[in-house]
């Protein structure tokens, strides 16, 4: 190889400078995020591994099944009747949008666009 | 081992079917049995009625539709957003407004505007990513979630019933219902016929709120809905009908 010297430091330089966030964090374990769970009720529209992995699908799902069909009930793997709407079901057990939904989205730095248009629980009392 | 063609086909049939089978099994939504169902929503304004009690109402039936939208009041006329709002006979009915004498007879009459939820919407024709869409029950939909702002359907309403958002909503509300989203910036919104009242089984809320009984909702798909009776005993006419898209919103005037 040409001038190998040279490319093989290359090469390791942009390696380091690559995995910069890995060796600026390097132990440095930070907290996992806690979202707040709502006291009152201990089960969701599925069960909570399923609601990690899943819920934004879901709500996209939901989103399309309701605007676009008309569909108005969301039936579970129990069988159970949900009236699909983020403000009028998930938020009334979930009762705080930076309680609940902020502290993960925050950590993995997701920027779900929801709360632009739908009106989040900590605003309402703004009118009231 | 080779797996042979007519074995390969017979395969892929049975997968084809099976992915089918299961998708039409596992059921996962529904709609109430409270739901009103309808094939071809329709609305009848009967404008007398509403001459005769607009001292008492005080157009009830556009407060209650803004707030049980999150409708925003913006006091500058070239941006404000009306989902149904007062308009005079001449704006109303142009084309019909050149005739004297009719003119004369519905100066003082008020006439009430909202989307016309066509049977032929230019609207949807237009729009570029199916934001607006026609509803299996008649309903031209606004699925705000798509809308990217184009205003392609703003230009292509004959009948001026669809407002742009200039600004963020939220800001401009002086009351808000909670069961029910507002917009942000860049969205076109309109009147939906209350499809999220429909699906609980009210009626929609212009209707309800109108305290003289001028407002008539109703399936014009079915025979036995008291719509029909109204609008065969009396005059009804749309708005511009010449251009055939065949509004689905009947005004009472005779």
């Amino acid at each position: 190889m040409h001038n190998s010297d040279k490319v093989i430091v290359g090469i390791i330089i942009f390696i380091l400078f690559f995995a910069m966030p890995f060796w600026l964090n390097f132990g440095k374990a930070k907290a996992l995020p806690k979202p707040e769970l709502p006291s009152d009720t201990k089960e969701c529209v599925e069960s909570r591994e399923y609601m990690r992995a899943y819920h934004m699908k879901m709500l996209l799902d939901w989103r399309d099944k309701k605007v676009r069909e008309g569909q108005v009930y969301y039936i579970n793997s129990q069988g159970k009747f949900f009236k699909m709407s983020l403000q009028n079901t998930c938020m009334k057990c979930h009762k705080s949008m930076e309680k609940f939904c902020d502290r993960c989205h925050k950590t993995a730095s997701a920027h779900p666009d929801c709360w632009n248009c739908h009106i989040k629980p900590e605003e309402v009392s703004k009118w009231q | 081992m080779a797996i042979n063609r007519r074995d390969f086909l017979k395969l892929g049939g049975l997968a084809v079917i099976s992915s089918v089978a299961s998708s039409a099994l596992a059921k996962n939504f529904t709609k109430g049995s409270e739901t009103l169902t309808g094939k071809r929503w329709v609305m009848v304004i009967d404008v007398l009625k509403c001459k005769e009690n607009s001292a008492m109402c005080v157009s009830k039936c556009v407060e209650a539709c803004h707030v049980v939208h999150n409708v925003p009041q913006i006091p500058d006329k070239k941006k404000e957003i009306k989902w149904i709002w007062e308009e005079k006979f001449q704006h109303a009915f142009p084309e019909l407004s050149t005739n004297r004498y009719l003119n004369e007879k519905f100066w003082d009459v008020p006439f009430l505007l909202l989307c016309n939820h066509c049977d032929e919407p230019p609207c949807v024709r237009v729009c570029p990513t199916q934001a607006t869409f026609k509803r299996y029950d008649g309903i031209v939909m606004m699925d705000f979630h798509r809308c990217i702002g184009c205003r392609f359907c703003m230009a292509a309403c004959p009948y001026g019933a669809r407002s742009f958002n200039w600004f963020d909503s939220k800001s401009y509300l002086t009351k808000v219902n909670p069961e029910y989203p507002a917009r942000s910036k860049g969205v076109v919104e309109k009147c939906t016929f209350c499809d999220e009242r429909l699906a609980e089984g009210k009626i929609p809320a212009c209707v309800e709120a109108c305290p003289g009984k001028a407002l008539h909702f109703g399936d014009l798909a079915n025979l036995n809905d008291p719509i029909h009776q109204i609008l065969k005993g009396r005059i009804a006419i749309r708005r511009k009908e010449a251009l055939t898209t065949k509004p689905s919103v009947y005004y009472l005037i005779g």
